[in-house]
């Protein structure tokens, strides 16, 4: 059984057939389906007036006559043909618009080009994949990835696919802020945009008036990484530097704001402080205080976040104090310090780079932010939620959305960079790692008390809101005290009966339960293959561009998801690429976004494992794919595993981005929850929210179960190298 | 003539700007065991790799079995290479590393784990088909690592510094094992190290490799006895060298001249250490003494040379301070041309 690879030399002609049954035998355009014949074809649309085909259609001729001579692929003029038919493709796309030509001289060129034309469709992006399959193949030929053609058609293909999804979108809505509503280039609009009053006003500081929307996402953003960061120091010195038992179960609670949805935290706090809220009402009847508004605004979206963030906070701190060498604190103790001027002195400089990662973290997760704005704001803006006004909104001004997301784009990346250039640092922390030559030291008393201080009200807040999360679905009216046990609620959200022809399912929430499981079900797949193969293109091969391209798989992650989202509503809504309203958008949004993740994974994980035993692999006749699949994936399963239940809770539960795609017919979870939030309907939103956590953990049972764990797990062996027993 | 197996035509291979190998260009003829030798990187490993297709050629012809792979990834080219590491897939069982490449090269499963079977008997391994990697000795491990190298027939079997994982006091066995193989399959083979008395032991021919550029391609007799540079007389076996000239001829260095047969011009002469024999009572000093269980070895100060000098033990045993008279034979030199 030989497997299919595309190592052999036929595979330069099965990129050419494919290239030439797009052009000549599926419909170029979207809207028809893929076996509608070759009448909607590229060639019979160019004999029928569209003649902007012709450069690739005549180019592809060329390709096919240059193939007949002998290692065609290594040739000078396969290339330079390979890549004009790139150059034609990508022309052919942009010359002509929706309504017409996007040049005076294309339009007198081509009688039909008034006509316009409509996105790709299955002939088009099969001409794409077959120009990409070609070039990769030539550049291999001359000796790209060590002459591989694997791993060179997946670099080729990446680099494509990144700049289609990652960058293009981001370069129009850059140009977006440019030009006016008709489309003119307008620098004074521009400028008009970005110096408006209500972006920078600082008013707040001085007692008249509001502040801008920038002033306030950074002010939020400084606050709520402040706070974040202290209650995760604080959690961090618990579990390391004092006897406490329950370990264990802190970090498994620091799990849980990764697969709570959005918007309930919002919605417990406002059950607990809102104007009716339990809390309120009763310290009202206690000190006969007025009921206020005071949680909607900063106060609330900060408690919101600082629940949000802490435990991100919490694991960077964690590991920074597991990497402090207890021997300094000994040192110094020894010395004859007192614990506190130890902690003063030595421990705390240890700490400040860790500090420092954690604070920049859970800013740059500030800006991020869009969910808790969104429902505990009031009257406070920050940028995600105004530019998902600008778009969404009753006033669609893309140029204003676009220019308010380059703001949030560069605050974030200045952030990135500051963060990466302190984790960069080499540190003194990590000299020797863990170390059992002595133990920690325990935290002075004064200190105790504070971080028990800090923590406790964190610990009540947390199963406060948790309780509410956990039972406000499943009783009448939680705000008003109600707790009669019902169903209701998630009998609207979730009916179903069985009559004659089946299952009926008349649930409000089905439709967007089911888009969204198969969204996140094709996503998660998907992100960790390209997430983990990327990892393995970035660790493992050899090849020109390589740091260029593992930064450009890292900014899409640095990437806001509300910009990511409005770049896309810029990008994807005109041809070429129109998938404005499919479920597609949302599966190639998740998978660009989370893709870094997987991809960290990877790198760590086959940073473990030696290279050689790919290379034997190869020498014994394995092509890249094969060697990936035989020998690389089996001992990187927990990286697998990683990538695959972090990409798929991630679709579950985003929201930034997705709520710019969502369509009525593409409908998720958390867009759904976002409505009846938005509609007061509060019961519903918890009810929703605490099914679809319910269900992400039992997807990852169920991807435990199919991932499965690695049979061996000593290091040395994934060394490859020979273990340490005597010899014979 | 025999036919060649590899060759390799002025090949470059640069890593942005350094250069691992420098124009290089040799052939290595079917059935032959032959050795890149020299200190560490200098290259061997950078050659094995272009053999293997693991590396491609920056510029020059990597040819094997007389077709050109220049180009050719490792995948499509058929060669067996035993790692360093030995690299065995620690998730399969030996059977399965051992028939992991028949099966890829499109064997039928049952088929390929016949093969593996008998190779794996042939090393002496039968029985242990069942185990992981994990559960085996070093030396079985390796073993393994070469019994998957062989079974696809290789049109050459590549080694990089294997014995380098193996107990000090197996090298020799095992050593002796890999030549035999090679030579009951009557594999052209390919060998790395920088162990020059490894390279003496096991190679049909050495290539003496230095900063990427071949020093000189020999048997172990011709390295030995006819080096073509200071660089091989000291890297093969100790050399004792003299810089001096040749003048009418005459070699001249210090207080020495020597009649010997050569072009006027600066050169180095070599000597080797059992070449030269101490008499008792002359101008030369014994500056230390070692006994080496099969011989003695001196360091013997005459004026202002310094002379390695290596004498049976059934030789006068002398102390340091000793006062010696050392008799070259002008025979025994050989004189190379400067280094540069
Ligand atoms: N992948 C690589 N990238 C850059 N330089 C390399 C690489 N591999 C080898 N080199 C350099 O090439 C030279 C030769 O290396 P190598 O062939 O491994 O030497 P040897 O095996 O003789 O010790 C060394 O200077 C080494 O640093
Ligand atoms: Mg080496």
């Amino acid at each position: 059984m030989r497997s299919l690879s595309l190592t052999s030399e036929r595979a330069g002609h099965a990129w050419l057939v494919l290239l030439v049954l797009s052009l000549s035998a599926f419909p170029w355009y979207k809207d028809a389906s893929l076996i509608a014949g070759p009448g909607a074809s590229a060639l019979f649309e160019a004999l029928s007036g569209r003649g902007w085909f012709w450069p690739l259609i005549v180019t592809t001729a060329l390709l096919g006559a240059a193939s007949l001579t002998r290692s065609w692929q290594a040739s000078n003029l396969a290339l330079g043909l390979g890549l004009a038919a790139g150059v034609f493709y990508v022309w052919q796309g942009f010359a002509i618009g929706l309504r017409g030509p996007s040049a005076a001289w294309v339009g007198d060129l081509f009688a039909r080009a008034q006509d316009g034309q409509t996105g790709l469709g299955w002939g088009g992006f099969l001409a794409g994949i077959a120009l990409i399959g070609l070039l990769s193949d030539f550049v291999a030929a001359r000796g790209f990835c060590r002459g591989e053609r694997f791993p060179a058609f997946c670099i080729t293909a990446i680099v494509a696919l990144l700049t289609v999804f990652v960058f293009f979108p981001i370069l129009k809505l850059g140009l977006a802020a440019f030009v006016d509503t008709d489309g003119n280039l307008a620098l004074a609009t521009f400028w008009a945009r970005l110096s408006a009053p209500d972006l920078w006003g600082v008013g707040c500081f001085f007692g008249d008036g509001r502040c801008g929307v920038v002033v306030n996402t950074v002010v939020l953003g400084v606050l709520s990484a402040t706070f974040a960061t202290a209650l995760g120091l604080a959690l961090a010195l618990l579990v390391n530097r004092t006897d406490f038992r329950l370990k264990r179960a802190l970090r498994a609670v620091s799990i849980l704001p990764i697969i709570t949805p959005p918007f309930v935290v919002g919605v417990a706090i406002i059950l607990l402080f809102g104007r009716t809220g339990l809390v309120t009402g009763f310290v009202a009847d206690l000190m006969g205080v007025r009921p206020s508004r005071w949680i909607y605004g900063l106060p609330g979206i900060l408690i919101a976040q600082v629940l949000a963030f802490a435990p991100v906070t919490f694991l960077v701190l964690l590991s920074t104090l597991e990497a402090i060498n207890p021997t300094l604190e000994e040192a110094a103790r020894t010395l004859g310090a007192r614990s506190m001027k130890t902690f003063r002195t030595v421990t705390w400089p240890l700490l400040r780079p860790g500090l420092a990662a954690a604070f920049l973290l859970a800013f740059i997760e500030s800006l991020a932010d869009f969910g808790n704005p969104i429902v505990l704001g009031g009257g406070y803006e920050v940028l995600s939620v105004k530019i998902f006004f600008a778009v969404v909104g009753a006033r669609y001004d893309l140029g204003n959305a676009a220019t308010l997301a380059m703001i949030l784009l560069a605050l974030t990346l200045i952030a990135f960079w500051l963060q990466t250039r302190w984790i960069g640092r080499k540190s003194y922390v990590t000299v020797t790692g863990k170390s059992d030559a002595g133990l920690a030291a325990p935290l002075p008393p004064a200190l105790k008390v504070a971080v028990i201080a800090v923590i406790i009200p964190w610990v009540i807040f947390t199963l406060a809101v948790y309780i509410i999360i956990a039972t406000g679905g499943f009783v009448t009216d939680i705000g008003r005290w109600d707790l009669t046990p019902t169903f209701s609620h998630l009998e609207t959200a979730f009916r179903f009966e069985f009559v004659e022809n089946g299952l009926q399912l008349y649930g409000s929430a089905w439709d967007s339960m089911i888009t969204t499981l198969w969204v996140a079900g094709l996503a998660a797949p998907l992100t960790t293959l390209i997430g983990i193969l990327t990892a393995w293109l970035v660790s493992r091969q050899d090849f020109a561009g390589r740091r260029a391209f593992e930064f450009g798989t890292m900014l899409s992650f640095a990437i806001p998801g509300t910009v990511v989202g409005v770049s896309y509503v810029a990008a994807f809504n005109i041809p070429p690429v129109d998938i404005t309203g499919t479920a597609a958008i949302l599966i190639i949004c998740f998978v660009f976004r989370n893709m870094p993740v997987g991809m960290r994974a990877g790198i760590a994980a086959l940073a473990q494992i030696d290279k050689s035993m790919e290379e034997a692999s190869q020498t014994m006749g394995a092509g890249g794919a094969t060697t990936l699949r035989r020998v690389v994936l089996p001992l990187i399963r927990p990286a697998v595993f990683t990538a695959l239940v972090y990409s798929f809770v991630t679709a579950m539960t985003a929201v930034s981005a997705v709520i710019f795609l969502v369509s009525a017919r593409h409908n998720m979870a958390t867009a759904y929850i976002m409505g009846r939030v938005e509609a007061g309907e509060y019961a519903l939103a918890i009810a929703y929210s605490a099914v679809l956590m319910i269900v992400m953990i039992l997807c990852v049972v169920i991807i435990q179960v199919i991932v499965g764990t690695r049979k061996l797990g000593r290091r040395q062996e994934l060394q490859g190298r020979p273990a340490q027993q005597p010899a014979e | 003539m025999t036919e060649t197996a590899i060759e390799f035509v002025d090949v470059v291979k640069r890593y942005g700007s350094a250069t691992a190998v420098d124009r290089i260009s040799f052939a290595i003829a079917k059935g032959e065991l032959v050795t890149f030798l020299g200190p560490s990187g200098c290259g061997k490993t950078t050659s094995l790799r272009l053999i293997a297709g693991l590396e491609l050629p920056t510029d020059g012809q990597v040819r094997i079995a007389g077709r050109d792979v220049s180009r050719d990834p490792a995948s499509e080219r058929n060669v067996g290479m035993v790692f360093q590491s030995y690299a065995l897939f620690p998730h399969m069982t030996v059977l399965d590393n051992v028939s992991y490449g028949p099966t890829i090269r499109g064997v039928a499963k049952t088929e390929a784990r016949d093969r593996a079977r008998a190779i794996l008997d042939q090393v002496g391994l039968g029985g242990l088909e069942a185990r992981l990697p994990s559960e085996l000795s070093g030396g079985q491990q390796q073993r393994v690592a070469v019994a998957r190298a062989i079974v696809q027939q290789p049109d050459v079997l590549l080694f990089d510094e294997p014995l380098s994982n193996v107990d000090a006091k197996l090298r020799r066995k095992v050593r002796a094992e890999i030549r035999d193989l090679q030579q009951r399959f009557g594999l052209t083979a390919v060998y790395v190290t920088h162990d020059q008395e490894e390279a003496l032991a096991v190679s049909d021919r050495i290539v003496v490799m230095k900063m990427g550029q071949i020093a000189q391609i020999g048997t172990p007799a011709e390295l030995y006895e006819r080096p073509a540079s200071a660089f091989v007389a000291d890297f093969i076996g100790d050399a004792n060298l003299i810089e001096g000239r040749v003048q009418d001829g005459t070699f001249t260095a210090a207080h020495l001249a020597l009649p010997v047969t050569a072009e006027d011009g600066i050169v180095t002469a070599t000597i080797r250490p059992e070449r030269i024999r101490l008499a008792s009572g002359g101008a030369a000093t014994i500056r230390s003494a070692s006994y080496l269980g099969s011989r003695m070895e001196y360091v013997v100060q005459d004026e202002n040379l310094e002379f390695l000098v290596s004498r049976p033990i059934s030789d006068p045993r002398l102390a340091p301070g000793d006062k010696v008279d050392l008799q070259l034979d002008p025979s025994d030199l050989i004189l190379v041309r400067q280094d540069t």
